[in-house]
């Protein structure tokens, strides 16, 4: 990195840069978006173009008005802030979304216009399913691995403004993906729909992040990089290449939407799912991993239970996550033993799975009240109970005889709730009350009682969201396999979905109370960042003879 | 170079070369002289002000 001749305090002449660029890039998308004749394509060259308009804007007012400082304070928080309010954003707009397509799928008549496209369930799930992975989950990840980084290191975040563009550029980029779908942009693969366009707007982003991350370990000062980073490193490594890999993509022009994939046939499918799996082990799984092992240690104020526990866990997760993909197509044209190697891998991941749990909840030896007293460990311990939850159900569920009964039923959606509301969810909120009052200097949240009411509201909805979906999995897979003494199918495909109706509707009430929780956080979170700041009572505190002893509870 | 030879390659010498690997990865973790430093780097995120 170049260092500018810029003196500390005044305008960091990097914007000026970033000016440039992106006043060109609006430029570019001015003349593509005129030249196209792809309806489509031109949605998305609007899309670039308020958001580069909105940019050049927003870098010149402050660079003219001088609010564009070069930093004076030990760390950057300002870009966590930013992603812990794009986290509770995206957070309600993904599970809102997936509230209605469950009411669709409950009530079918329900939000459907039939000459008005957009609110389809076709277009709404994949717009749920990415806010809330790559929208909520990613926004939770890159801020929280700006904090961990940052403190771990003892190092301020490296690249000056470049943190700013890659929080920014990843909104862009789903908003790009999230009203694409709804417009009718997807290329139909699993969590990868996003266009050539989409991908390569995510691709520039992502390698930011990766620069911004492994510069700030790069200029640490402690010697010794902390486990979580590792886990961070894993996530965007493994998230570029598989990115990367699955989106290999011609598209049809430079001026059109579509693309065709550079994988045909069972190629196509194993890299897919080789891509749709680890984007649940390494973006789901690692990344948040490494929330867990900061926020928790951090939050119980015990050191982790195992370090080298942790370092087996963290090599033996990566080596084993990566081959698990074929898991996903048994009984497919993939050879079969490429089918039992990711079966076996997948009987395999249970170990280091449990490993990492084990660490986690054993780190509260010595400390467990606390899982009474304080409402934000319990959510942190609570998740990783889910985590061991699903990384069981999981195995079981890609073992080739269970598989032939649980895929493509609901079985398989509540696996995915239970890791996703359970742990992921669980994780992220247990992290994020810990980070509001430090980040907005707090002596601590708004009120613990309202933590109390979010935590037991979305525990009793996930809980009937995935029993309801047990009982519904189960039943349609066996349904799917019943055959008449003369050998037909003894039902029809909508005679299973009209069978599952108790139990879509048990689903809704479980996410509507999943969302209600989050509701009832942002409100306390709102309130935690009104309440007067803690920094003079802390400096009393520090004035004041320290007390003598601590009684044990 | 046939499919049934690349197969075995990635098969059998795959497992091999990652088992060496695995057991690389743990020796490194029980190394008996990392104790202290894995000792200090267990309470890294307790020793830092916010």
């Amino acid at each position: 990195m170049v260092t500018l001749p810029v003196k500390r305090g005044e305008t960091s002449g990097e914007a000026v840069y970033f000016l440039i660029a992106t006043a060109l890039l609006d430029l570019v998308a001015i003349l593509a978006t005129a030249a196209s004749h792809d309806p489509l394509f031109q949605f998305q060259g609007y899309i670039f173009i308020a958001a580069f308009t909105l940019g050049a804007f927003a870098l010149t007012g402050g660079i003219f008005g001088g609010t564009l400082k070069s930093p004076q304070d030990k760390y950057s928080d300002g870009v966590i802030r930013a992603g812990v309010i794009a986290t509770m954003f995206w957070g309600v707009a993904g599970m809102l979304v997936g509230c209605i397509i469950a009411a669709q799928l409950s009530f079918p008549r329900i939000f459907y216009f039939s000459d008005f496209g957009f609110l389809n369930f076709g277009r709404l799930r994949p717009l749920h399913t990415s806010a809330v992975i790559f929208a909520f989950g990613g926004n939770a990840l890159i801020a929280t691995s700006f904090w961990v980084v940052q403190r771990t290191c003892r190092a301020r975040l490296f690249g000056g403004m470049l943190p700013w563009f890659v929080f920014w550029g990843y909104q862009l980029f789903i908003c790009l993906a999230g009203l694409g779908y709804l417009v009718g942009i997807t290329q139909s693969q699993e969590y990868a729909e996003p266009e050539w366009l989409t991908d390569l707007w995510l691709t520039i982003v992502w390698v930011a992040y990766l620069l911004v991350f492994l510069g700030t370990i790069w200029k640490r000062t402690e010697p010794h990089i902390y486990v979580a980073n590792w886990f961070y490193l894993a996530f965007i490594v493994t998230i570029a290449i598989l990115h990367l890999t699955n989106n290999a993509a011609l598209p049809v022009s430079f001026l059109n939407h579509r693309s065709y994939s550079v994988w045909s046939g069972v190629q196509s499918a194993l890299v897919q799912w080789w891509y749709g799996h680890n984007a649940v082990g390494f973006f789901l799984t690692a990344g948040f991993l490494a929330m867990m092992y900061y926020f928790i240690p951090k939050r119980a104020e015990r050191p982790i239970y195992s370090y080298r526990l942790s370092i087996v866990h963290f090599w033996a997760l990566i080596f084993i996550y990566i081959w698990a993909g074929p898991h996903h197509l048994h009984y497919t044209a993939l050879p079969q033993w490429t089918q039992t190697l990711g079966m076996t891998f997948s009987v395999m991941l249970w170990m280091p799975s449990w490993g990492g749990m084990i660490n986690g909840l054993m780190t509260l030896s010595g400390a467990w009240d606390k899982l009474r007293t304080d409402p934000v460990i319990r959510m942190l311990i609570v998740s990783l109970a889910f985590y061991g939850m699903s990384t069981f159900e999981g195995p079981v569920m890609s073992i080739r005889a269970v598989n032939a009964l649980s895929h493509y039923t609901d079985w398989t959606i509540g696996h995915v709730h239970s890791g996703a509301l359970g742990w992921v969810g669980f994780v992220t909120f247990g992290c994020i009350y810990c980070m509001v009052p430090w980040l907005w200097k707090k002596k601590s949240l708004y009120s613990n009682t309202l933590v109390e009411w979010h935590f037991w509201i979305a525990t009793t909805g996930i809980l009937l969201y995935i029993t309801a979906m047990w009982v519904s999995g189960i039943m349609e897979g066996l349904m799917w396999r019943e055959y008449t003494p003369q050998g037909f199918l003894a039902y029809s495909f909508v005679e299973t979905v009209a069978a599952k109706h108790v139990e879509n509707v048990v689903r809704l009430i479980g996410g509507v109370m999943y969302l209600t929780g989050f509701l009832i956080m942002i409100y306390n979170l709102v309130r935690t960042v009104g309440m007067p700041s803690s920094e003079p009572a802390e400096l009393k505190a520090n004035l004041a003879p320290a007390p003598l002893a601590i009684p044990a509870e | 170079m046939t499919y049934e030879t690349m197969a075995r390659i990635a098969q059998q010498g795959g497992a091999v070369y990652f088992f060496l690997i695995f057991l690389g990865g743990l020796a490194y973790a029980m190394w008996p002289k990392k104790r202290d430093e894995f000792r200090r780097a267990a309470r890294l995120p307790l020793d830092e002000e916010i």
